[in-house]
């Protein structure tokens, strides 16, 4: 009898109702508590309308879980603009019965009071739409503007108080969202009425950068992320840094791959770089970092991999030019499709989004080389205390991919790595270091050095490297150059 | 009768109410969900004040919501009950039982609020 009733109460595992949000389901394991309501609170413009109906259109399409929205605040039409960002038809699911929307609108104006009521209007609005399509799903959105348009608060309170535990009557999966509050996390104090799960968006702008962040503040008996994550609204709606499932659990490869420069594969045992690794490649302006970059992104393409190339700092047009100059040749793989390029002004946005948008990027593409160009000018573009962890993930996220990737990034001065991320290069399984020193009477010579490579047995010394009008080699043999050992010994 | 309804009836309607309340037929709809004794009270006091101060000169219609939700849209109805004046235009709701008359009026424009 005992064995039966031990074995009757498995191990509790909280239901879920996924976002189709990646890196949402991932930090709450596998999405919203089902058959409850989750709060959502944010500031106005943070995306909350959106990140609701993406759980909604994701039950509808996905989970074959049509879903109803009360609006109290979006009119029809800016809801299916919403929608259509995120690639979704509103009246087409609406046809379909797979989503219903009821907006709900409350003018202050042309209501009088007198005496008792209730929201019995509301409920039977919500029962009916639910009975209609047989939703699983519910978003209410903007809910408190009932607070403005009502002025009996004590009905109202109930009256909310009623309705959520409607929902969980119904065993339905539900957001409801609330404006962010000064005093209370939300405006009106939501977060009373709605116990299971509370989820917080924040949209920063600091340094007039602006990073927008989620963060779950309570999940009742589920284990949560409970960091701040950055997410981005683009043109595909709602994404999310996917983080995790990442650590330092990925399979290192023991294949190598060309640099694409035969002298710098020579300096790397000979062979080139590991595939999936991480290459950093460091030096002054002028230095020939970008070449490397260049000629790295050359060779795969060559090899018929594709290639991801994150601009910063020049177009891609001025890049294929300039690189043209040097004999590296990536018009005609950009022609085939091998090649992409995605230029971004590091001022656009934060380091987060810059990072989040590189991963986005990644996972669409599904490349196998990475070239960053360089990785110095996001970093300075706002530097937050989570930066460094966060490109850490991405690292660890390229890795796992199998994606070998190269950075390059200008130190300022001669050999100093800029404030604030001094610990990329220890992150990196290569460093690859390129300077200048003049040189007697002929101005100022190229030097390369492998400063390290993570199991490989590469060459310490300082070479030569001679960029010149059609072609990127390496000087004279290891200690022909009086500078060279003197430099790397430093 | 009431204390209040009473106060009302020694005061004389004046302006413009007046006028359009001569002119025209009132139209009343009252949306209630099944018959609670909210309900029954809202329709006794819907009845008493249009007697007294439209009679002959407005149709009330009643909607049981509870018999056809889908008509709660419509309106727009959240509370119930909910009184919509549809004529004369522009369209007034009130919502409550419309205990207190002085405050049913004014929703109703029947008496210029003071």
């Amino acid at each position: 009898m005992k064995k039966t009733l031990l074995s009757a109460a498995p191990r509790h595992r909280f239901p879920k109702a996924p976002t189709g949000i990646a890196g949402l389901d991932e930090i709450t394991s596998g999405g919203l508590p089902r058959g409850r309501t989750t709060l959502l609170v944010g500031g106005p413009g943070c995306g909350k309308t959106l990140l609701a109906m993406a759980f909604l259109a994701h039950g509808a399409t996905q989970c074959g879980e049509p879903g109803v929205c009360l609006q109290f605040e979006e009119t029809a039409d800016k809801l299916a603009a919403n929608l259509a960002s995120l690639g979704l038809d509103l009246h087409e699911l609406s046809r379909r019965k797979k989503l219903l929307v009821d907006h709900i609108r409350i003018d202050r104006n042309e209501i009088e009071e007198t005496g008792e009521y209730n929201l019995d209007g509301l409920f039977i609005r919500l029962g009916l739409a639910v009975d209609t399509i047989k939703a699983k799903r519910v978003v209410m959105d903007g809910i408190e503007t009932l607070f403005a348009g009502l002025s009996d608060q004590a009905v109202l309170r109930s009256e909310l108080r009623r309705l959520f535990r409607w929902l969980d009557d119904h065993n339905l999966s539900a957001i409801v969202t609330g404006e962010r509050g000064d005093k209370n996390l939300s405006r009106h104090g939501l977060e009373e009425y709605i116990a299971d799960c509370v989820i917080l968006l924040d949209h920063r702008v600091s340094e007039q950068l602006s990073t927008r962040r989620l963060r779950i503040v309570k999940y009742r008996g589920s284990s949560h992320g409970t960091d701040e994550y950055p997410f981005l609204i683009d043109d595909d709606g709602f994404t999310m840094m996917p983080v995790t499932s990442l650590g330092l659990t990925h399979k290192a490869s023991k294949e190598r791959v060309s640099s694409g420069f035969p002298g710098l594969d020579e300096m790397l045992d000979g062979k080139g770089f590991y595939r999936g690794s991480s290459v950093l490649v460091s030096g002054s302006a002028g230095t020939g970092k970008s070449s490397i970059g260049a000629r790295f992104a050359e060779a795969a393409c060559a090899r018929g991999e594709s290639c991801l190339y994150f601009a910063f700092e020049e177009s891609p047009s001025q890049i294929i030019r300039n690189m043209a100059s040097l004999g590296i040749r990536l018009e005609p793989y950009v022609e085939k499709g091998l090649l992409q390029f995605h230029a971004a002004r590091p001022t656009n946005s934060g380091l987060e989004m810059h990072l989040a948008t590189m991963q986005k990027m990644v996972l669409k593409l599904n490349p196998r080389a990475v070239v960053v160009d360089p990785i110095t000018s996001i970093f300075t573009a706002g530097n937050s205390h989570g930066a460094q962890l966060m490109f850490t993930r991405l690292l660890d996220f390229l890795k796992m991919r199998g994606v070998t990737s190269v950075f390059t990034d200008l130190t300022p001065g001669e050999h100093s790595l800029r404030r604030g991320y001094e610990g990329v290069s220890s992150l990196m399984d290569t460093w690859i270091k390129l300077w200048l020193v003049s040189t007697n009477g002929s101005g100022a010579a190229r030097m390369i050095s492998v400063i390290k490579s993570r199991g490989m047995a590469h060459t310490r010394q300082g070479r030569e490297l001679i960029v010149k009008k059609g072609r990127l080699d390496l000087g004279p043999a290891p200690g022909s150059h009086p500078a060279a050992s003197a430099e790397v010994s430093e | 009768m009431s204390a209040a309804a009473k106060a009302i009836k020694k005061t004389p309607v004046k302006g413009k109410a007046a006028k359009r309340a001569k002119a025209d037929i009132w139209e009343l709809r009252l949306y209630i969900a099944g018959q609670t004794p909210n309900s029954i009270a809202t329709i006794a006091n819907l009845r008493r004040i249009c007697e007294e101060r439209l009679q002959g000169r407005y149709r009330i219609e009643i909607i049981d919501l509870l018999e056809k939700p889908q008509l709660a849209r419509g309106d727009q109805i959240i509370a119930i009950p909910t009184l919509v004046r549809k004529l004369p235009t522009p369209i007034k709701r009130i919502i409550g039982n419309l205990s207190t008359a002085e405050r049913a009026l004014v929703g109703l424009d029947l008496q210029p609020a003071k």
